[in-house]
Parts: structure tokens; C-alpha cells; sequence
């Protein structure tokens, strides 16, 4: 949740006037600013600027396992992780699940456009079913997710085998399909935000748009891809983004999913998962602290493209 | 009168009409729905049943006598009480912390002018930009320095401080007219003043915003608790409820129980005001 806030500072920002007079200096304030804002900036200094700082100084150490002892060595963690096998299947798990979960998008969309349809009745109901999943505490509830994908006597194999499937796969313990299964989990848990932001963006969108399109002929579809989908298209983006960058933080579900000792864990261990294994389990904090600049450089690229990226195709009004 | 109510049959035969239209809408909002409060639903049963009848090919979702001491015996295999105890604690604590950090920030940002207001902002907001990972080894490495290992205070410091928060609460407060600060000015009143009696009762809609999303993010989070506590009367429900899921062989119905009053508060918190809640979440996305 902490990251909601990229996209909140350059989607919503700046936009309302500020009015600040000419007259006005630092002197008519004195020393109140610093009685405001200085309890905050030192706990963001204390417990953010400075761990920071710590991170880098530790990728290019090691240490003892509490961090005693520690000599430099420069960047060897850094080439030890990129030559080791588990950076490079970390990347393409967290990848090939952020793309999965991208896929909530639409289908958030798709859920959205049909709850607010005007005239529709339950609109309440609905809102709160399809919100539910996003209040759940994920360790809780992955724990119902872990029983219904369960080979033996999960509910999905049984409904498969009910359909004629005779040997449907052991999802959470199967390399290929376990991380799948995670972002099925994934896709129902963020169906919730997406929709509740989606749905005030569709409120936003005047209906005389809609009446001008029927006037002239357009099809409920050809109104949904030239009306709907433009003027939504902030929305979707601030979506796409948060969904990258919550993918990218692929921990929760996993730790709640995947168990130790599962054999599908290392096809599904995500680069959250090998930092916390690295810095927190396995005691090499140099380790992790490089895997977690690797992260912050995956997390700047990836956002810097789709910030360049938007301005073929977001809207803004 | 007549008229009143011939208009009302009207519109409720146009009612009516437009949900009949509407007639597979509502069958793939409802199944979709079902869907998605299924799994809840699957461990309420689950959380009242016997393991036997969670582990039963053909399956029984319905179990046939209730077994609530399931929810009992939660209380004996773990220190339920406790990490309630530490979730409740590291909530509020974390909720107050931002309420009044980020509201006091925020309004400064907002409303003070000052020399380095805006590199400071800009230098706040970086925060954002940077994964959690990023800072976790050296919060770790503080929290211990500190001695706060093992200890809720540990679990909630970083969390008192966000910018996420601040910047909300900025925008709140960037949102309201001069006219009152001014007057309050020339009644003689001080910035805290202002502030306090003034401003902030104005952003009271920013306030909720920051208190939904602290509360679920404090009661759900993971990673950062699993990183301070080690032992199982220290931890809070989110990391605690783990501890169930044995190496080899997990209680189901224990874990359901447990699982389902870890959730409890949460949910019973936000329906009892769904339609603000849904309001605040939307708000602290985007302004579209």
C-alpha cells in the first residue's frame, strides 16, 4: 500500500491552485515550519534516508550473520547474484506473475462497466462483493485459497475431475503450475481496488458523451473503445503502474502459498522472496541488500517506460 | 396524489423493464460475485467442520454438526489473545502516528511558505519511488540498535512516518479557500491554532482516506513484523497465524477458525460504513 503513491503524485497533483501571496515571506511563518514538519522529516530521516544509505553500504560488505565483521568487498555480491542462477529465475517469476495479474486489469474493467451501467439495480451488492477480497488479510485468507487448490481433496480438482478431467495437476506443489495459482490468488485479491477506482472514473464520464454517440449511430462496443476506454485511460494507467509495481512486491502470497520445503519453490521465488532468503533466512546481508538495489533498478526502468509510455495513449481532460 | 402515483408505477414498469434488459448483466455480476465471496463463505463452513470433513472426496461443504470449539482450541495452540493484543496496538498506533504527522506535514507543505519547501517536499515524496526493500535491512539494523526487536514499538516506528500520507493530506489541505485562515489571523489566532481548530476539522474526508488506508495496511501487513518477531508471543495475527501451518501436516479447521477471526475486525470495521470506505479508497487513488 505504501507505493499507491507514485501515480497518485503525478496523476492528481499539483493541479489546484495554490494561492501564495507576493507579501507573504519566510518571516511571516518563523520557526513554525519546522515544529510541523520536523517530526515527520526526522522519522523519515531515522527509518528511510538513512537505511537507505545502510542498504548500498551493505551490498558491498559481508558480514557475520548479525551483520558483525563487516569487510568490503567492493562488488562481489553484486557479480556473485548475477552469475548465480537464482537472480535470473527470480526476474522471470516476478515478470511472468506481474504480467498475470496485469491481466485483472481488463477484467476489472470488464466488472466496473457492467456494475455501472445506468439504471442497473444492486450496484451496492455487487460493489461489496467484488471489494470483499481486497479487505482480507492475505495470509488469512490464502490459507481457503491453499485447501480449494489442494491435489488430493481441493475443490477445484474435484469439480475438474467431475468434468471428466481424470488426473487434474497438484497445483501449489507443481513447478509450472504453482505460480499460476498464485496469481489466480493475486487477480481475486486486487479485483477489489481496481474496481472502486474504476468505477469513480466511469461516474466522472459525462453521459451527454454517451447520448451524442447513440445519435449518431454508434454501437454500445464502438462507444465503449471511443468514449470509455480514452477517458478512462488515467485510471488505467495509475492501475497499470500500481499492478506492476505490487507484482514486482510478490512476497505475501507466496510466503502464505508456497511453503518451504514445497518442491515448486524455487520456480516460484520471486525477487522479494530470494532478498528476504538472502538478507533474513540464509544471514548473507549483502546479498539481499544487492538484490534489493537490483529491485529499486527493476522498479525505476520499468516505471520510467511506462511513464514515457503514457503519453501515446493516457488522456488526460 | 393520482398523479404522484400513476408517475410511480411509470417508472417502476421502466424499472423493471431496464432490468430485464439488463438479465445477463446480472447473471455474470452475481456469478462473478460468487466467486469472489466464495472462499470466504468455504471457511466459515470449513472453520465449523471437522478436518475429516475438509480432507472428504466426494467434499462436504456443509459440515453436518457444528464443531465451534474449533474456535476455542485456537486460544490454547496460540497466543491468540496476544497477537490480537499486538494487531490492535500496532493499528492504532500506526494510524494515530500518520493522522498526526502527516496532517501537521501536510499542512506546512500546503499553507506555510518557507525557504526549501519544495526541495524538501520533492526529497519526501522520493520515498515513494523506492521499493521497500530497499530500506529494510537498515530498519532492521536500527529497530535492533534501539532494542526494539521483539517488540510491538519496533513493529510500529517506520510506519508512524509516511509520505504517502503527507502528500495526501497536502492536497487536502492545498483544496481550501484563504478566507477563514485569514480571519482566524486577524482574530489573533497562532499557526497551531489554525491548524488544529480550523484546517484540519475541513479535511476531516482526507483524514478518513489516510485512516482506511493505514488501518489495512497495519493490520495486514507482513513482511516487516515476520523481520522484527521471531517468537510466536511476539508476533502479530498477520505473521502469527503462519505458525499453524505445521511442517508436515496443518489443522485445517484450526486455521480456519483462526483465519476467520483474524479477518473479523477488519470486516465488521468496514461494512458497518461501506459506502465511506469505498469513498476514501477511492480518493486516495486518483482525482480523476
Amino acid at each position: 500500500m505504501a507505493a499507491t503513491s507514485i501515480t497518485a503524485a503525478s496523476a492528481g497533483g499539483g493541479g489546484r491552485a495554490h494561492r501564495e501571496g507576493p507579501g507573504r515571506g519566510p518571516s511571516r511563518v518563523g520557526a513554525w515550519p519546522v515544529l510541523f514538519i520536523g517530526p515527520l522529516m526526522l522519522g523519515v530521516a531515522v527509518f528511510y534516508y538513512w537505511p537507505i544509505i545502510t542498504n548500498l553500504i551493505v551490498s558491498t560488505q559481508r558480514s557475520n550473520a548479525f551483520g558483525g565483521n563487516p569487510t568490503f568487498v567492493g562488488a562481489e555480491n553484486y557479480t556473485d547474484l548475477l552469475t548465480s542462477a537464482d537472480l535470473p529465475s527470480a526476474i522471470r517469476n516476478t515478470l511472468i506473475y506481474t504480467v498475470l495479474v496485469l491481466l485483472g486489469i481488463p477484467l476489472s474493467l470488464a466488472i466496473a462497466a457492467m456494475i455501472e451501467l445506468p439504471g442497473l439495480r444492486l450496484k451496492g451488492l455487487y460493489r461489496s462483493m467484488y471489494f470483499m477480497p481486497y479487505l482480507a488479510m492475505p495470509m488469512a485468507v490464502a490459507q481457503v485459497w491453499k485447501i480449494v487448490f489442494n491435489g488430493d481433496f481441493g475443490l477445484l480438482n474435484q469439480l475438474l475431475k467431475s468434468f471428466g478431467i481424470d488426473s487434474p495437476p497438484y497445483w501449489l506443489v507443481t513447478p509450472g503450475w504453482a505460480l499460476l495459482a498464485v496469481a489466480v490468488f493475486g487477480v481475486w485479491a486486487s479485483i477489489g481496488f481496481n474496481v472502486i477506482i474504476l468505477s469513480s472514473g466511469l461516474k466522472a464520464i459525462p453521459r451527454e458523451l454517451y447520448e451524442a454517440a447513440s445519435i449518431d449511430g454508434a454501437s454500445g462496443w464502438r462507444q465503449f473503445l471511443s468514449i470509455t476506454v480514452p477517458l478512462l485511460s488515467p485510471q488505467i494507467f495509475f492501475l497499470t503502474i500500481m499492478t506492476t509495481i505490487g507484482g514486482f512486491q510478490l512476497f505475501d502470497a507466496l510466503y502464505a502459498m508456497i511453503g518451504r520445503g514445497n518442491p515448486a519453490e524455487p520456480h516460484t521465488r520471486s525477487l522479494v522472496a530470494l532478498f528476504y532468503r538472502q538478507a533474513f533466512q540464509n544471514s548473507a546481508q549483502g546479498q539481499g541488500a544487492a538484490v534489493a538495489v537490483v529491485i529499486l533498478l527493476f522498479v525505476a526502468v520499468v516505471t520510467l517506460v511506462q511513464f514515457v509510455g503514457q503519453k501515446k495513449w493516457v488522456h488526460y481532460v | 396524489m393520482s398523479e404522484r402515483s400513476r408517475t410511480s408505477r411509470i417508472s417502476l414498469s421502466r424499472v423493471l423493464r431496464t432490468q430485464r434488459r439488463y438479465w445477463l448483466v446480472h447473471l455474470v455480476l452475481f456469478a462473478g460475485g460468487l466467486v469472489m465471496v466464495f472462499p470466504f463463505v468455504y471457511q466459515l463452513l470449513m472453520s465449523v467442520a471437522t478436518d475429516a470433513q475438509v480432507r472428504s472426496v466426494p467434499p462436504t461443504l456443509i459440515p453436518d454438526t457444528l464443531h465451534w470449539e474449533n474456535y476455542t482450541e485456537v486460544f490454547t495452540k496460540l497466543p491468540f489473545l496476544r497477537q490480537f493484543g499486538t494487531s490492535v496496538l500496532i493499528t492504532v498506533a500506526r494510524t494515530a502516528g500518520q493522522l498526526v504527522l502527516a496532517s501537521m506535514a501536510g499542512y506546512a507543505f500546503a499553507r506555510m511558505p518557507f525557504r526549501g519547501r519544495g526541495p524538501i517536499f520533492g526529497a519526501l515524496l522520493l520515498i515513494l519511488m523506492v521499493p521497500g526493500q530497499s530500506y529494510l535491512i537498515g530498519q532492521y539494523r536500527i529497530v535492533r540498535d534501539m532494542g526494539l526487536l521483539e517488540t510491538p514499538w519496533g513493529i510500529i516506528a517506520p510506519g508512524l512516518f509516511s509520505a504517502f500520507a503527507t502528500f495526501l493530506m497536502r492536497q487536502a489541505f492545498m483544496g481550501l479557500p484563504n478566507e477563514m485562515e485569514e480571519a482566524a489571523r486577524l482574530d489573533g489566532a497562532n499557526q497551531w491554532q489554525i491548524f488544529w481548530r480550523i484546517m484540519l476539522p475541513l479535511v476531516r474526508p482526507s483524514l478518513f482516506a489516510v485512516t482506511i488506508t493505514t488501518v489495512l495496511w497495519s493490520w495486514n501487513d507482513l513482511l516487516w513484523p515476520l523481520i522484527v518477531t521471531s517468537r510466536e508471543e511476539n508476533m502479530p495475527l498477520s505473521v502469527g497465524i503462519a505458525t499453524l501451518a505445521g511442517e508436515h501436516s496443518t489443522d485445517y479447521t484450526l486455521m480456519m477458525a483462526a483465519s476467520t477471526m483474524a479477518m473479523a475486525p477488519i470486516f465488521l470495521l468496514f461494512f458497518t460504513m461501506q459506502k465511506r470506505v469505498i469513498e476514501g479508497l477511492a480518493s486516495s487513488g486518483v482525482k480523476g
